[in-house]
This record gives C-alpha cells, sequence and structure tokens, in this order.
C-alpha cells in the first residue's frame, strides 16, 4: 500500500509540473480527457461488467452541445460544461434504459445501434457542422474571470477536473451502491434472490459512466477549440474499450495507464509512420490481451498481490 | 406440532394449482399441486431431471410457469417479479454454490442486510455507513461457523465454505419461508451434519421447503416430503409413508424391494 501511496504522490508532482517541464500542455490535456472517458466506461464494465460498444455517443454528444452552446450562443464554458454534461446524462438515460434490457453481446449490440443513431443525427442535424463539424471553439472565461485561453490555466482547470472525476468513481465503487453494484456483477440471480431490482442498479451506472464520458467530451471540445464526427465516430467508441482493457478493467488506475499509452503511441508514432499507428496500436492490443488478460494495473497488482501471505484457507 | 393447530387460512404458507411448466413441448413441471405447511420443514425429493430446481424457479418468478397458480400467504403471487418474491419473504438458495466471489464473506452478508437501509443507490456515501449492519452480519457469519473468515473474499473460500456463507446471506433476509436447494450437495459429512443441524435451528421460526438427495438428512429433520418424477406428484406424507410407497421405490431403484435408504 505504501508503495501504491508514493506512486500516487510522484504522479501528483509530475501532472502538476507538467508545465514547468516543458511537455506539450495541449497533449497532456487530450491525455487526460482520454483518461477521464476510459475511467468512465471502466466504471461500467470493470464494476458493472456491462459492455458498451457506443461510449463515444455520450462524449460526443456533450462534446457537441458544449461546443455548439459556446460558439452560436456565446455560453460560458462552465455553462456549456455542464450542459453537455446533461445532455449525455439524458442520451445515457435513453440508451441505458432500452439496453439493459438484454444482457452481454446483446447489450453492447443495442448500445451500438444507437450510438450509430447519435452519428446520424450529428452528421444530418443543422447545428454540428456536418462533415466539418464545429470549428473555432472559443474557450472563453471560466465563471468569468479564469482566461482559458492560456494553455497553462486550462491544463490545470482540466487537471482538477480528472482529479475530481478519478476520486468521485472511487467513491462511487466504495458506496453502497457500489457494494450492490458489485454484487450485482458477480452473480445477477443471486441478486435479484436478495430482492434486488437489478436493472435499476444498472441503469443508474450506465447514466453515471455517460454522464462522466460526456464531462471528458466537452472538456475536450474546449482543449481543442473544435468537434468533429470522430468524437461520436465508432473508432472513438473502440479506443476507450481498448485503452480501459490495456490498462486493466476493474482497477481504478488501469484506464489512466490505457489512455497513456494509446495517446503517447499516437501522438509519437503517428509523426513516424503516419496510418500505421492503427495497426500498430491493434497489434500491442492483441499481444495484451493475449499475454496479460488482466491489463497492465491489473497485471501488476496481480503480481504484488502473490508476492504477500497466501490467503487463508 | 401444527396438527394441534385446528386448519385455518393460514395453515399453508404456500400452495400451488396445477402449476405447469413446458419446454418446447417438454413437461417438467406437471400439474403440480403442493400445499406447505406453515412451520414445516418440507423435503421435495426425486430423481435427477424430476422438476425440483425447475419448480422453484417456478416459486420464485425465475421462470414464468405455462400454466397454473401460485399462492403465497394466501395472495395469488403468480404475475410478480422475483425480486418481489424474494422481498416478501420467499427467499431461496441455488443448487450450484451463489455466493458473490468478489466480495468477502462479511460484505456477501452484508448486500442482503443492507436495503433495509434504504441508501442502495446513494453513490455519493462512503460504504463505510455500512458499518452499522457489521455487527449483525458478523452474528450470521458465526451461525455457520465463517466467524473466522470474514474478511476472505468468497471466491478463495472452500466449497463447502461457500454453501455455509450462501445459507448466512439467505438467512439473513430473515425469509418467513426458505427454499433450499439441495443445500448439502458435495459436502464433507462433517459439513453435511454442521449444515442439518443449521436448517433445523433456522426452521424454529419459519418455514423450509427444501431439495435433498441425502436420505439421512431428509429422514432426520423434514416434517412433510413430497416426491416428484418427471415433474409429477407421485407420493406425499411423512417419511414412513413415502419411504413404503412403492411407486417411490420403484422411481428411484427400478425395483421395490429396495430401501430407500440407499437412494441418491
Ligand atoms: N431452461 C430449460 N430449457 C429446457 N429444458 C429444461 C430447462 N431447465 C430444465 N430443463 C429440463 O427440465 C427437466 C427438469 O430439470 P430440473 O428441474 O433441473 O431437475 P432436477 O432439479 O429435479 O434435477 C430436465 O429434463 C431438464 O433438462
Ligand atoms: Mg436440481
Amino acid at each position: 500500500m505504501r508503495l501504491t501511496a508514493v506512486a500516487y504522490g510522484l504522479l501528483a508532482l509530475f501532472a502538476l509540473g507538467v508545465p514547468l517541464l516543458g511537455i506539450y500542455p495541449v497533449f497532456m490535456m487530450q491525455l487526460l480527457c482520454l483518461a477521464m472517458f476510459a475511467c468512465a466506461y471502466n466504471l461500467l464494465l470493470g464494476f458493472g461488467r456491462m459492455l458498451s460498444f457506443g461510449h463515444a455517443a455520450f462524449f460526443g454528444a456533450a462534446a457537441y452541445a458544449t461546443g455548439w452552446l459556446v460558439t452560436a450562443h456565446a455560453w460560458g464554458p462552465g455553462a456549456a460544461i455542464v450542459a453537455g454534461v446533461v445532455v449525455a446524462g439524458l442520451l445515457g438515460l435513453a440508451v441505458g434504459a432500452l439496453a439493459i434490457r438484454r444482457q452481454g453481446i446483446y447489450f453492447a449490440m443495442i448500445t451500438l445501434a444507437l450510438a450509430q443513431l447519435v452519428y446520424f443525427v450529428c452528421l444530418e442535424a443543422p447545428f454540428t457542422g456536418g462533415e466539418n463539424g464545429l470549428q473555432g471553439v472559443p474557450r472563453g472565461k471560466l465563471l468569468g474571470f479564469l482566461p482559458l485561453k492560456s494553455d497553462v490555466v486550462l491544463y490545470y482547470v482540466v487537471l482538477a477536473a480528472f482529479v475530481a472525476v478519478f476520486l468521485f468513481i472511487r467513491r462511487v465503487v466504495h458506496s453502497p451502491f457500489g457494494q450492490v453494484l458489485k454484487a450485482i456483477r458477480d452473480n445477477e440471480p443471486r441478486a435479484i434472490s436478495l430482492g434486488y431490482e437489478i436493472n435499476r442498479y444498472k441503469l443508474l451506472a450506465f447514466v453515471l459512466s455517460a454522464t462522466l464520458a460526456g464531462f471528458a467530451g466537452s472538456l475536450k471540445a474546449l482543449v481543442f477549440g473544435f468537434v468533429t464526427l470522430s468524437d461520436v465516430q465508432q473508432s472513438t467508441s473502440g479506443e476507450v474499450i481498448l485503452m480501459t482493457l490495456l490498462g486493466g478493467t476493474g482497477t481504478f488506475f488501469g484506464p489512466v495507464v490505457g489512455a497513456a499509452v494509446v495517446a503517447t503511441l499516437q501522438q509519437y508514432l503517428s509523426d513516424l509512420v503516419g496510418g500505421w499507428v492503427i495497426a500498430i496500436i491493434g497489434v500491442v492490443f492483441v499481444a495484451c490481451v493475449l499475454s496479460f488478460r488482466r491489463g497492465i494495473v491489473g497485471e501488476l497488482a496481480a503480481a504484488r498481490w502473490l508476492r504477500r501471505a497466501p490467503p487463508p484457507r | 406440532m401444527a396438527a394441534t393447530v385446528p386448519p385455518t387460512a393460514d395453515e399453508y404458507i404456500l400452495e400451488t394449482r396445477g402449476l405447469t411448466k413446458e419446454f418446447s413441448g417438454f413437461l417438467a413441471v406437471s400439474n403440480v399441486d403442493l400445499k406447505v405447511r406453515r412451520g414445516h420443514i418440507h423435503a421435495l425429493i426425486g430423481p435427477n431431471g424430476a422438476g425440483k430446481t425447475t419448480f422453484f424457479n417456478l416459486l420464485t418468478k425465475f421462470l414464468i410457469p405455462t400454466r397454473g397458480a401460485i399462492i403465497y400467504r394466501g395472495r395469488d403471487i403468480t404475475p410478480e417479479k422475483p425480486a418481489q418474491v424474494a422481498r416478501a419473504g420467499m427467499v431461496r438458495s441455488f443448487q450450484l454454490s451463489a455466493v458473490f466471489p468478489h466480495l468477502t464473506a462479511l460484505e456477501n452478508v452484508r448486500i442482503a442486510l443492507q436495503r433495509a437501509l434504504g441508501t442502495t443507490f446513494h453513490f455519493w456515501r462512503h460504504q463505510a455507513t455500512l458499518g452499522v449492519l457489521d455487527a449483525r452480519a458478523r452474528e450470521l457469519l458465526e451461525l455457520v461457523d465463517l466467524a473466522a473468515l470474514a474478511g476472505v473474499v468468497a471466491v478463495e473460500l472452500p466449497y463447502g465454505r461457500k454453501r455455509a456463507l450462501e445459507i448466512a446471506t439467505t438467512l439473513a433476509m430473515d425469509p418467513e419461508l426458505l427454499l433450499l436447494d439441495e443445500p448439502t450437495q458435495g459436502m464433507a459429512q462433517e459439513d453435511v451434519e454442521r449444515v442439518t443441524a443449521l436448517i433445523r435451528q433456522a426452521a424454529a421460526n419459519r418455514t423450509v421447503l427444501m431439495v435433498e438427495h441425502n436420505m439421512r438428512v431428509v429422514s432426520t429433520i423434514a416434517d412433510t416430503i413430497t416426491v416428484l418424477q418427471r415433474g409429477q406428484i407421485i407420493a406425499s406424507g411423512s417419511y414412513a409413508e413415502v419411504s413404503r410407497n412403492p411407486q417411490v421405490l420403484e422411481a428411484y431403484m427400478g425395483s421395490a424391494d429396495t430401501e430407500l435408504e440407499n437412494a441418491h
């Protein structure tokens, strides 16, 4: 446990010092947005064992809502983020309510189909900019005074948001609700036989996950200053699954590591190998799934656990 | 025990009327009329594939009956949902051990106690608020000799201990009617005795309907025995009555000469 505390401490120092270390803050912000997205996804997959193939819908819809409100209606960034998050939450409620009636792959297929629907709405709707998306999204001033135009200021805002979401997810998992969610994940019939209406708990988990995914999307819209169809696209849904599995589902920090690996590979390899980066990430993914199924953080945790005293029998 | 009480409307806690389940033309449970007397330990026996588990699934609404009605505490519960039935006090265990593998033994029991707090949807609260249930959870674990393993994740418990944990969790619901599907299956003899004693103890203030293959257990604790074969009731009564029934002996051994004692 002490090792974990030290690791978190070093990480916090690093995160706070990023602007001084000469690391490109936009890259770090992108990484944090992806990490937040992956953490949100992990809440659903890792702790609720629900496999969604359509999480880009929530990420992208929130990004569009936020981007549109600040661009076309001159909303402040704070209110626009809240609106984006609400849109994602409501969308999550609708998609979740339909999807939880089925399980496993059927659940996944419903999320996929509904996410495609959201994609087409974003393609065809008059206010989303069609193929071009929304360009020139202004960052504005948070709460009317904090100038987000500065990459450094925005970086700290995104960092604070990420830390808040990370701690929030920990709380959800370690809450009375989290206990029930884990019970349902472990054994649905048993949870039913103890009087739980499991679909309501699954739906709440789905809405929470969609809401947080939306938060990540809204932030991303401000960070990059544009929203495009790729934010609601199937490939983005695939990417978040990849990041989560790569880092380790059901661990708290796994999705962050997964996001860091994927974002770094994309950033640095795409300069070297161009379009091949997708193929390389695919190979890394397959190698991971074949050689360490628990993901990077999952395997590390398992290795440490084994070194400790064996469990009582 | 209940014989001295005059027959009243609530003499029977559970009654099925013509309960039937068809799986694509195959009758797994066929026209079963069963009455479970309040306060009794009622055993349901029968060869493998007789439809006992299916019958349990019908009672607890995990399966929708093709025909027939289920009356629980004088109320027709046929259209209700499984979680609803559980909350009404009819709680089941499963034939294959059903624990929450990644929760500790204590947490497993606490899941059953947790609903009473009314905070099961509170995702913003810390689970430390569930601590008020720990004393009760430990009591229940004590009951099945699991107190020392309260902090162990269920997946690491040996099979017999998992089944004991399952019983403790079921008892945590304080059910009025306890449905146990082969609670001693696959257990070592000493565990069987412990569980048998526990069922007898639990039955002191509730009704138990149990599927059980171990005839020694059935003969010692069951007040009433119902024998199911190919989805139908072929005999019902005390152990003495049922064990002499030629049809029952036939069903078990294919011959009327053998004693039921060895049946499995
Ligand atoms: N879901 C199902 N679909 C089709 N057949 C089933 C199903 N569940 C049980 N059966 C069949 O019903 C019969 C009774 O099974 P079961 O109730 O499990 O028997 P028991 O518990 O008495 O051993 C078996 O022949 C079994 O194959
Ligand atoms: Mg059975």
